[in-house]
């Protein structure tokens, strides 16, 4: 099977609007948690007043006309996708052999519910015409598909919070089947609104730390009480060794795993023996070829719950046993919130960051460690020894999908 | 209060602008929305609901397909208006 690299990546996401300019943030150890100003929070008395909202607005960087035409999801997919393809030096690939793998939990959910203010208001004949192609889960792929041309197929994983990996695991195995040469691959979501953080809230999945939105996200602290919503994009290019080579592309590491598993256990709560998530770990580094000694890094999926993070790390544990002790791991939703649908996506590219810069980024919030997870999750950002290491991304998401992505350095 | 034909192409041009970015000069009489101005169907109904609001005018949705050139619809917003 043909071997894939990554040779372009963007990201618009809530401690900056490039890829580039987030990792640096991560690093610095920067948090992109902020009490939302909207009129909204106090109108409807919204129990969560802050979120992980995207540095840079969207309507900043688009043009008037292409932001009316598009749901807020697919604008922060188009930014982190054009990022990505000016990246990797916008290849030259026939339209039929460029695809699009690009994912969101729960799509255009602003469309659909102003559309439905709208109706309500204003009557049927007011809703807006472009209401549907703006609402349906696959727009933001089908807006990059018309942006770049691609004709090998635009598709869309929907796997809640696994939904980004599931895209960019998808769009691997299909390079690595020839279907396509490049594929841009990602994921994103725009769901920071009052009905998705109300029906998060009424579930008791999100932190409700108000007075302190910078230490809301905590994973791994004993006083993490929920995960922190976000929004924003993340987008990959993938494309064969050989096309990369033979254009001379830049490449930042190779993709050497991507593996999907069900749990089947219960429709939110992950199963507290992590054996789902374990399958997909180990499964990932199967095909990658490497052995649990390889891995030298981990970008936790890791989301500030008290059952998520514990039930993750008995996962890990499963699968790396003693070695556990030597992953350098990173859970770099303390600092950007869970971005849902973008999550696996932003952190994908923190993964390729971390091995192209060598560098694991610092986990903030960490004050007192949960001794349920004795995991060796670096504070201040920590070098990686091996040039050739590999490292795992892991998402996870409501319906009991696992998600892993394994990435070796190049 | 009624708006002269050139008030309504004035107006008209700025909904046109608005919905697609085609600048104000460009829409003209003798254009045609879809052949001259590409301008397609979508965004001909958003034109249309907008040019209700904005003339005070109801634009029946069978009418809209005889809505061919700028005049046509600057003709019938000026003779239909309140």
């Amino acid at each position: 099977m043909k071997r894939v690299v990554v040779t372009g990546i963007g990201a618009t996401t809530p401690l900056a609007g490039s890829a580039n300019a987030s990792w640096q943030a991560l690093v610095a150890g920067k948090s992109g948690i902020s009490t939302l100003e909207q009129d909204w929070v106090a109108q409807y008395e919204i129990p969560v007043t802050f979120a992980g909202q995207a540095k840079i607005s969207a309507l900043d960087i688009l043009t008037p006309q292409e932001a009316k035409r598009l749901d807020p999801s697919s604008q922060f997919a188009l930014i982190s996708a054009r990022e990505a393809w000016a990246d990797a030096g916008e290849p030259e690939v026939e339209p039929e052999r460029l695809a699009v793998d690009f994912a969101t939990g729960i799509g255009g959910v602003w469309t659909l519910l102003d559309a439905f203010d709208t109706l309500k208001e204003r009557g049927p004949r007011r809703v807006l015409p472009m209401t549907v192609p703006m609402l349906m889960p696959n727009g933001p792929a089908a807006a990059i598909g018309m942006a770049l041309g691609a004709r090998a197929g635009v598709h869309t994983a929907v796997s809640a919070c696994a939904s980004g990996n599931e895209a960019i695991a998808n769009a691997f195995h299909r390079i690595q089947r020839g279907e396509a040469d490049v594929v841009v691959a990602g994921g994103a979501e725009a769901a920071i609104h009052p009905l998705p953080i109300s029906a998060f809230a009424a579930m008791h999945a999100l932190s409700k730390r108000n007075d302190s939105p910078e230490q809301a996200s905590r994973p791994y602290d004993t006083d993490r009480d929920g995960f922190v919503m976000g929004e924003g994009a993340g987008a990959l290019v993938l494309e064969t060794l050989d096309s990369a080579t033979a254009r001379g592309a830049k490449i930042y590491c190779e993709i050497v795993g991507g593996s999907v598993t069900s749990d089947s256990y219960h429709i939110t709560a992950p199963d507290p023996e992590g054996a789902g998530a374990a399958r997909a770990m180990l499964q990932a580094l199967e095909q990658a070829g490497a052995s649990i000694e390889d891995v030298e890094h981990v970008n936790a999926h890791a989301t500030s719950t008290p059952v998520g993070d514990i039930a993750e790390y008995t996962a890990i544990k499963r699968v790396f046993g003693s070695h556990t002790d030597n992953l350098l791991v990173a859970a770099t939703k303390a600092s950007t919130g869970h971005l849902l649908g973008g999550a696996g996506a932003i952190e994908a590219v923190f993964t390729i960051m971390a091995l192209k810069e060598q560098l694991v980024p610092p986990t903030i919030n960490l004050d007192n460690q949960d001794p349920n997870i004795p995991l060796n999750v670096p504070r201040t950002s920590m070098s990686l020894s091996r040039p050739d290491a590999v490292a795992i991304s892991n998402s996870f998401g409501f319906g009991g999908h696992n998600a892993v992505l394994a990435f070796r350095a190049v | 209060m009624a708006h002269s034909q050139q008030e309504v192409l004035a107006g008209l041009a700025e909904l046109v602008n608005d919905e697609t970015g085609i600048t104000a000069d460009a829409v003209q009489m003798d254009k045609s929305f879809t052949d001259d101005l590409d301008i397609d169907s979508i965004s001909m109904m958003t034109i249309v609901v907008n040019a209700e609001d904005k003339f005070g005018v109801k634009i029946p949705d069978e009418e809209v397909k005889n809505l061919i050139t700028v005049a046509d619809a600057v003709n019938f917003i000026t003779e239909n208006q309140d």
